[in-house]
């Protein structure tokens, strides 16, 4: 039986958001190949994390506990996934496309000589013909490319086990409304020496100031704001609609907002409420990141600009009178 | 202690600035027009392999694998500061994807190596994989540690570098011999020195050997590597005969990514519902916005 597998990536003991998103896109492949969804759990103390992994469609759950295992090392972590897929040669292996991920997935496709194909957009099962033969219930592993201005659609038909890497909140997660209560196997795991040729010295982490994607109001700026003082009144208006700031890659390479706060592409994915474009010309990589937004209000001073075309309501004027007049006209009727 | 450094480096397209002329009718890009850049990361890999190399010592080597025109990228090198370059090429590396690539460089980092370290960009600005780092350091067996924001210190054989990881970072204590991977934030590339520049100008590969040669009857291939190889300025081209490596391995062969289709982007367009930038034009907006449920 065809399985699928997501690695569950956790850092103190607490898995990351874009693990439980892919249980959710596994399941949905999973079910398309009639196979099972499966997950792989790699830390100490991590029972209550892979019992967690059944509210997403986990069937069952690899367990790898160990105590030299507490915190993420290339060497072990890659060592315990090559084996395991060498031995149960799972039909597809999915990653975060994190700074673990990232770390980590390469590895192992070496290892096992899979492909790969990074930072997935969207990943479907099909059939496919490619020179002249017939391949069925694939992986078509898509991804933009050259700047956004493509899409490939990349297959690995020769390889049993076939990977991806996905960034954060491009898949959805999608909680059961009733969990699964998976059988967790746990796998024994021995270490080895050159487990400890890198070491943790020192961690230095700070919860994220930010949180784009649990907002469901976003006020967004880009690199037609013109400066940081300027961005103020987008931090205004977020206040008062209790919203988030967020900002196009422009506006951050330019210095105006904080990377902490970009959206798009190399950025976050976001699905609020409503999305407020300020000065965003609209370029398919911010798109990317926003365009499942559930409304859209664009505000530019140029009626060309592409965001239009995707926006619900559009404004053309500029954002320093406009903004301002949404204040008080906001403040006024919800008096 | 001496160490003996690698960086590998890659040419790419510059795919930041892809402009009209680039874009074909069809909405692809044509490859061939854009202009083939340093690939930045590896740029900022190669500034923190000299930099480690001007405080603890050693050797600094570059090595890409790619098309004959690569050579111009290992001049580049040179002007740098790195000691020596090769060049890897063959018409059988062709079309790899990122596990060919690392097979075949992993089969040169055997042949050149030894290495106490390995500097690699973090990944390449045309497939932005970030794959060909890790995929490397595995066949050679070799440790890594990725996003690699600084180096802390080096002594003897253990490397102390700073890490970065999601809203901070990790100091981490490596044993060499050992792989980095390094973001841009690591260090700003040198500007290249007159001096080296002009040093190392006329440094040739023995395919543009063979060009010079062509256009000359007077001289004589073998002869002019020599003398370039006698003045420092021949750069090695390392064929796929020159490598302990199976061709079904190589190249597009090699490849188990395929691209099945690629489709240029068409903004989808829609109608909208335009509202005035006055003061009752946003009215009317937030009316609506209230009607939808997004406020009140």
């Amino acid at each position: 039986m065809h399985e699928v597998w997501v690695f569950i990536e956790q850092r103190a003991g607490k898995p990351a958001d874009v693990s439980f998103e892919l249980l959710s896109k596994g399941r949905k492949l999973a079910s398309e190949l009639n196979g099972i969804l499966k997950a792989v759990v790699i830390g100490h103390q991590m029972k209550k994390v892979a019992i967690e992994t059944g509210r997403f469609g986990a069937e069952e759950v690899l367990l790898i506990d160990h105590p030299t295992l507490k915190n993420y090392n290339t060497l072990p972590y890659a060592r315990i996934l090559s084996e395991l897929i060498d031995k149960h040669q799972p039909r597809i292996v999915l990653f975060g496309a994190t700074f673990i991920g990232r770390d980590l997935a390469p590895r192992v496709a070496s290892h096992t000589l899979s492909g790969m194909t990074a930072d997935c957009t969207d990943l479907q099962i099909s059939d496919v013909t490619y020179l002249r033969k017939d391949y069925s219930n694939i992986l078509l592993q898509i991804r933009p490319a050259f700047g956004g201005n493509i899409i490939a659609t990349i297959i690995t038909p020769e390889n049993p086990v076939q990977m991806a890497t996905v960034r954060e909140g491009v898949m959805e997660m999608v909680p059961l409304s009733k969990p699964i209560q998976p059988k967790i196997t746990e796998i024994p795991f021995k270490p080895e020496a050159d487990d400890q040729l890198v070491r943790i010295l020192e961690q230095y982490q700070e919860e994220s100031k930010v949180n784009l994607k649990n907002a469901s109001i976003i006020v967004s700026g880009g690199y037609g704001m013109g400066s940081k003082e300027n961005f103020q009144i987008l931090y205004e208006l977020a206040d008062i609609l209790g919203g988030e700031v967020g900002g196009s890659r422009a506006a951050v390479d330019a210095g105006f907002v904080d990377h902490a706060r970009q959206v798009g592409q190399t950025g976050v994915t976001v699905r609020p409420k409503l999305y407020i474009a300020v000065g965003i010309s609209g370029a398919i990589q911010h798109r990317a990141g926003m365009a499942e937004s559930n409304k859209i209000i664009a505000i530019n001073t140029d009626p060309e600009a592409p965001i239009f075309d995707i926006c619900h309501y559009g404004i053309v004027g500029d954002a320093m009178e406009v903004i301002p007049n949404f204040i008080d006209v906001y403040k006024h009727k919800l008096k | 202690m001496a160490y003996k450094i690698l960086v590998m480096v890659k040419q790419v397209p510059d795919t930041a600035n892809i402009s009209g002329e680039v874009m074909k009718p069809d909405g692809t890009v044509n490859r061939g027009k854009l202009p083939a850049i340093f690939n930045p990361e590896d740029k900022v890999a190669l500034e923190l392999a000299l930099q480690t190399k001007e405080k603890y010592g050693g050797t600094v080597e570059a090595i890409t694998m790619g098309p004959p025109k690569a050579s111009e990228l290992l001049r580049e090198c040179l002007y740098m500061g790195a000691d020596k370059t090769y060049l890897i090429s063959d018409r059988k590396f062709a079309g790899a994807d990122t596990l060919a690539t690392s097979y075949v460089l992993a089969a040169a980092i055997e042949k050149l190596g030894p290495y106490d370290l390995i500097f690699a960009g973090r990944q390449a600005i045309d497939g932005d994989t970030a794959q060909v780092g890790p995929q490397t350091a595995e066949k050679i067996h070799l440790p890594q540690i990725t996003y690699t924001e600084k180096i802390i210190d080096l002594k003897k054989n253990k490397i102390t570098v700073q890490r970065k990881i999601d809203n901070g970072h990790e100091i981490l204590e490596g044993r060499l011999p050992l792989l980095l991977t390094v973001i841009k934030e690591a260090a700003i590339p040198r500007p290249f020195k007159a001096k080296r520049v002009m040093a190392f100008k006329n440094a040739h590969s023995l395919m543009e050997l063979e060009k010079i040669a062509e256009s000359n009857s007077l001289l004589y291939v073998d002869d002019l590597k020599e003398e370039y190889m006698a003045q420092n300025l021949f750069i090695p081209t390392i064929t796929k005969d020159d490598l302990d490596v199976e061709q079904a391995r190589c190249g597009l062969a090699g490849s188990p990514t395929k691209v099945h289709k690629v489709e240029s982007v068409i903004l989808g367009s829609s109608d909208h519902q335009k509202f005035d930038p006055t003061k009752e034009g946003l009215g009317r907006l937030i009316d609506k916005l209230m009607e939808d449920h997004i406020f009140g």
